[in-house]
């Protein structure tokens, strides 16, 4: 009988299931970073003078900034000069139809199981692609343009609306916020762009993939989601990267801004490479996520990461307008020689504002699994709430949970809880459930699906069975 | 049905059970009684395949086949189950959920379609009645928040449910006021047929009032030192366990 450890070693140490490489010829950017390489990025996209200004001034606060070394992290601090900034697939005639694809993309689609066209058939779901830095397929435009909705590349929306970028680009996350984020602010290649003008509620769930596809191509994505007042959105963005030897660096920025009234659903399922079992590449991913509430605004973000090599985020709501609320639901899981410090931060400006963290760590292998939460409470944000809940469930015996809670409170009338828990995947709940006939691997999937069953009842119906089967991949071992 | 042979198994090095043997056949209940440490729990947790306890020497056959050989889950796919005396919590993983995935993993170990949805919601309506088990129990996490009694009646419920061949009842009746006792005993002998047998440990005579056993046996010191029919039981509960050390002569 193989002992529980031995079975939990199997078990935490399986292969990652979606390394595979598409081959698209791509046009990139020399290795490096300069003045010069922003112009070329900038002329590249064809941008206005404004967002090549804004891009400069962010590299110029970057270069006097230094990594950050406080999270609870170790890994070879990245080369900049070593990287790729841009890095595109060649431009093609504008597509028509699914039919004038690259077929090899559409294989990738399928690999990945979110086929654009079952996708189209089955789901209602809009999904812009991201294949590298470029958005190639966009669907359901015209459906979302006739209700006024804006959602396509970021590179686009400069283009096409540029008063709504310039209006709200760096609003909620400033230039100079952080290292990633000023990086970021220099030298991002697309992402996406959402609007949903006042009073209207999005009939569907708004859905990004993304892809890291060129070897030593650092992907710094831009998202930004403005829902105008009494408006309503939910937004899936989902990853996979093909598998990597060398490190790739990610360095996302995604400002949410919630006008009065308005209400922004953010759903994130993070499956980047992470690493080999002998802790060899993977991707390591610095984001920086934040929401702008005003009046009576809601932003709720919920995650699901299971990838990367090194994961450093923190996604948090700035909860401005009085009776605003702010929710972070989510699961981390790390095995094998992942490294995770993640968690939210909550900042209360507004009266009444309330916000609830939701945080389940579930480390395995040798990895480590860092909470990190900030809750503030500013002076005037009278009668404000806050409840912190985070539990970490360790597998094995040489894997480490750590959380640092930091609460600063500076109004009497307001209230912050925080409950922790630290627990090992019981032996008893295994044996229970192999008595009534399940092996180990079910047991383990059945136990671990439970606890993290508050975060996953917050993602939305077909997000949340792709959740589930992850969770299942990044546990599962040869058992049999 | 099952035969336990000159069974020995010790836990960290300390022997807890010292030869036993026992046979049990289709349509048979048995107790098993005995004063507190005289290896009861021990002797279901070996049976149920617990790797905790490291079996010494001795053989168990259920079905002809090598039990001690088994997995636990190949275990209770033969058709051993065994009712916990602790049964555990798992939050976040409703009941019915939990039992699906156990009969569903059984049925594809005997080469079975997963069961339908329909037939499994009106095997639960029917089942969770025997027990007098809330519907509402069915659908909350497994165990967590029960309270004791509902916890015991839960595993009847799932006895119910896996329909085993040969039930473990692990001092079912501990912790159980008089109505749950009823209860519990009413849902084990519902569920007795000709096909089936169970193995009923108690430390108390009172829950074979209700569940009436073909045979009992006195487990001391990790064996069996005296079998007889369920007026045992009584000359038990009126003499205490003294009277049966003195007579066997085991020294205490």
């Amino acid at each position: 009988m193989a002992s529980e450890e031995e079975l939990l070693e199997e078990i935490t140490s399986s292969e990652y299931k979606y390394g595979f490489v598409t081959d698209i010829e791509s046009d990139k950017a020399p290795k490096g970073l300069n003045e010069d390489i922003i112009r070329f990025i900038s002329a590249k996209k064809n941008e206005p003078e404004w967002m090549l200004d804004y891009r400069l001034k962010a590299y110029r606060i970057w270069k006097k900034m230094i990594e950050p070394e406080w999270a609870h992290l170790k890994y070879p601090k990245p080369d900049f000069q070593d990287i790729h900034y841009y890095s595109a697939p060649k431009p093609k005639k504008q597509l028509d139809s699914l039919d004038e694809v690259d077929p090899e993309m559409l294989a990738t689609f399928e690999k990945l199981g979110i086929s654009l066209d079952e996708q189209k058939r089955l789901t209602g779901v809009a999904v812009d692609f991201v294949m590298d830095s470029v958005s190639v397929a966009t669907s359901f435009k015209e459906k979302l343009g006739e209700l006024g909705i804006i959602f396509c590349s970021f590179s686009e929306a400069v283009q096409e609306h540029p008063e709504l970028v310039k209006q709200y680009l760096g609003t909620v996350v400033p230039t100079s916020d952080n290292f990633y984020a000023a990086l970021n602010s220099a030298v991002f290649t697309d992402g996406s762009f959402c609007y949903i003008p006042k009073g209207v509620r999005c009939p569907m769930e708004l859905s990004t993939y993304f892809r890291i596809n060129e070897a030593n191509t650092g992907q710094f994505e831009r998202t930004l989601v403005i829902a105008d007042e009494g408006s309503y959105v939910s937004y899936l963005e989902g990853c996979t990267a093909p598998m990597r030897d060398e490190n790739q660096l990610h360095a996302a920025v995604v400002e949410l801004v919630a006008l009065n009234n308005a209400e922004i659903k953010y759903s994130t399922i993070q499956n980047w490479y992470p690493g080999s079992k002998e802790g060899k590449g993977g991707i390591y991913n610095f984001v920086t996520k934040r929401g702008l509430c005003l009046e009576n605004s809601k932003i709720s973000w919920t995650q699901v990461e299971t990838g990367s090599a090194v994961t450093w985020k923190y996604p948090g709501c700035v909860l401005k307008g009085d009776n605003s609320v702010g929710e972070f639901y989510s699961v981390a899981v790390t095995a094998n020689h992942q490294q995770a410090d993640t968690g939210s931060k909550m900042l209360h400006i507004g009266k009444n504002t309330k916000s609830t963290i939701i945080s389940k760590g579930i480390s395995a292998g040798q990895s480590n699994n860092s909470y990190r939460g900030l809750v503030k409470i500013n002076k005037n944000a009278t009668n404000s709430r806050n409840f912190t809940q985070c539990d970490s469930l360790l597998m094995g015996n040489n894997c480490g949970a750590h959380t640092f809670p930091y609460i600063e409170i500076s109004n009497k009338s307001s209230k912050v809880e925080h409950e922790a828990t630290t627990s090992k995947i019981g032996e008893d709940q295994i044996f229970y459930c192999k008595q009534r006939g399940m092996d180990e691997e079910t047991a383990i999937n059945l136990i671990v699906n439970g606890y993290c069953k508050e975060v996953l009842n917050q993602l939305p119906m077909e997000f949340a069975v792709e959740a589930q089967k992850l969770l299942e991949i990044s546990l599962e071992g040869s058992v049999g | 049905m099952i035969e336990i042979k000159n069974l020995h198994a010790s836990i960290d090095g300390t022997p807890i059970l010292n030869g036993i043997n026992l046979k049990v056949n289709a349509g048979e209940v048995h107790a098993i009684m005995g004063p507190n440490g005289s290896g009861k729990s021990t002797l279901s947790s070996v049976l149920a395949g617990r790797d905790e306890y490291e079996v010494t020497a001795g053989e168990v056959s259920f079905f002809g086949e090598d039990l001690l050989d088994m997995e636990p889950e190949d275990r209770a796919a033969a058709g051993l189950f065994l009712a916990f005396q602790y049964p555990v919590e798992i939050p976040g993983v409703s009941n019915v959920n939990f039992l699906k995935s156990a009969i569903n993993e059984i049925r594809k170990k005997k080469g079975l379609d997963a069961i339908s949805a329909k037939e499994f919601l009106q095997m639960v309506k029917e089942k969770s009645k025997l027990v007098e088990l809330d519907g509402k129990l069915a659908n909350r996490s497994v165990n967590e928040g029960f309270s004791g009694g509902e916890k015991k009646r839960n595993e009847i419920f799932q006895m119910a449910m896996l329909e085993p061949k040969l039930s473990i009842l692990d001092e079912t009746d501990s912790g159980l006021d008089i109505d749950a006792l009823r209860i519990v005993a009413n849902g084990v002998n519902e569920l007795k047929t000709e096909e089936n047998a169970s193995i009923v440990i108690t430390h108390y005579q009172r829950l074979l009032d209700y569940i009436v056993p073909d045979f009992v046996h006195v487990l001391y010191k990790g064996k069996i030192v005296k079998t007889g029919g369920k007026e045992l039981a009584l000359e038990l509960e009126e003499k205490g366990y003294d009277w049966i050390k003195e007579e066997t002569g085991v020294s205490a």
